[in-house]
């Protein structure tokens, strides 16, 4: 079972509440993908609209434990302060931290992801930090006490799948010990079945779902698919190799010698 | 006074924060708030006094990836 912050989860697939058609279609989503976890946000908030509230309502009606994100933040100070607004109103020490760098492929900035992830450790917060494949980075978000590592698979919402496979591998190789989930760029059920396949704990599906023709459908269609590659990944997949090697036995075959 | 509220100008009477999201319509909403960008823990919110061209961010639940 994959435990994160001393929480055990039995679902690997962990989702994103924004760009539904409804809340309704949200909340059969969370239920389809049979998630534990829901990432959520803070946006502000109209003294005359209160739009959050009907929001916040649902959400606890889903049962679910919330990530809150710091999404939209560029630089430490707000992804900070914006870290401390989230904990008191979702009453949780987990925070999806993000710091974005570079608006078109909303690639993380992350000198200030280190800098901000080392602050909120020792203020007490458990952060996942949305990141590269970058190893190095990735040792600094340890040294800072990261738990969990959140690399992306492609740029936020761009549904490519795993976009540098090497990099992955090599993340996945070298801290074997440490939750790594997937977060941002996945397309298709076939993309989380390959990242769980790789070794990978869990993936964070948003877009992909949200923004389905049927969102319902593909929800239950990444659960299967996570499923899928988790119990792949435990059965112990062969090494690809150059050359065939014939499946069926060759020793009797006739008209042979 | 006005201060800036979500980045709107708005003219607010009271000056205690608690006071001012009451008249600003936020009631019992679940809300998380700032003061020129410095959190403000909502037991915090009858000690601070807000001064004129204060900027106060109004947070609430949202959906989010």
């Amino acid at each position: 079972m994959l435990e994160i912050y001393q929480t055990p989860l039995n679902s690997r697939l962990l989702l994103g509440s924004a760009r539904y058609p409804s809340p309704a279609v949200l909340a059969a989503a969370v239920r389809a993908a049979r998630a534990e976890v829901v990432t959520v946000s803070l946006r502000r908030e109209s003294g005359a609209e209160r739009a959050g509230q009907g929001f916040w309502s649902l959400i606890r009606e889903l049962g679910v434990r919330v990530l809150p994100n710091t999404a939209g933040c560029h630089s430490v100070k707000e992804a900070v302060t914006t870290a401390h607004m989230a904990r008191e109103v979702f009453a949780t020490a987990w925070i999806k931290l993000e710091v974005i760098g570079e608006d078109d492929t909303l690639q993380p900035d992350v000198f200030g992801l280190t800098e901000a992830a080392r602050i909120l450790t020792a203020e007490g917060f458990q952060v996942f930090p949305y990141t590269t494949e970058d190893l190095v980075v990735a040792e600094r978000l340890l040294e800072a006490g990261c738990r969990v590592l959140m690399p992306w698979g492609a740029p936020i919402g761009s549904g490519r799948g795993l976009n540098n496979l090497f990099g992955l591998r090599a993340l996945r190789a070298h801290f074997p010990g440490v939750p790594l989930i997937i977060d941002a760029g996945l397309g298709l059920p076939s993309h989380a079945a390959q990242a769980l396949e790789l070794g990978f704990d869990a993936v964070l599906i948003n877009t992909a779902v949200a923004q389905a023709r049927d969102p319902v459908q593909m929800a239950a269609a990444f659960a299967q698919a996570v499923e899928a590659g988790a119990a792949a990944r435990a059965a112990g997949p062969i090494e690809a190799r150059d050359l065939a090697v014939p499946s069926t036995p060759v020793i009797g075959t006739a008209f042979r010698g | 006074m006005k201060i800036q509220v979500n980045g709107a100008w708005r003219e607010v009477s009271a000056a205690q924060l608690a006071a001012a999201l009451a008249d600003l319509g936020y009631g019992e909403s679940v809300v998380t708030t700032a003061v020129n960008g410095e959190f403000v823990a909502v037991q915090a919110r009858e000690q601070i006094l807000l001064r004129d061209g204060d900027s106060v961010e109004v947070l609430a639940p949202m959906q989010g990836g």
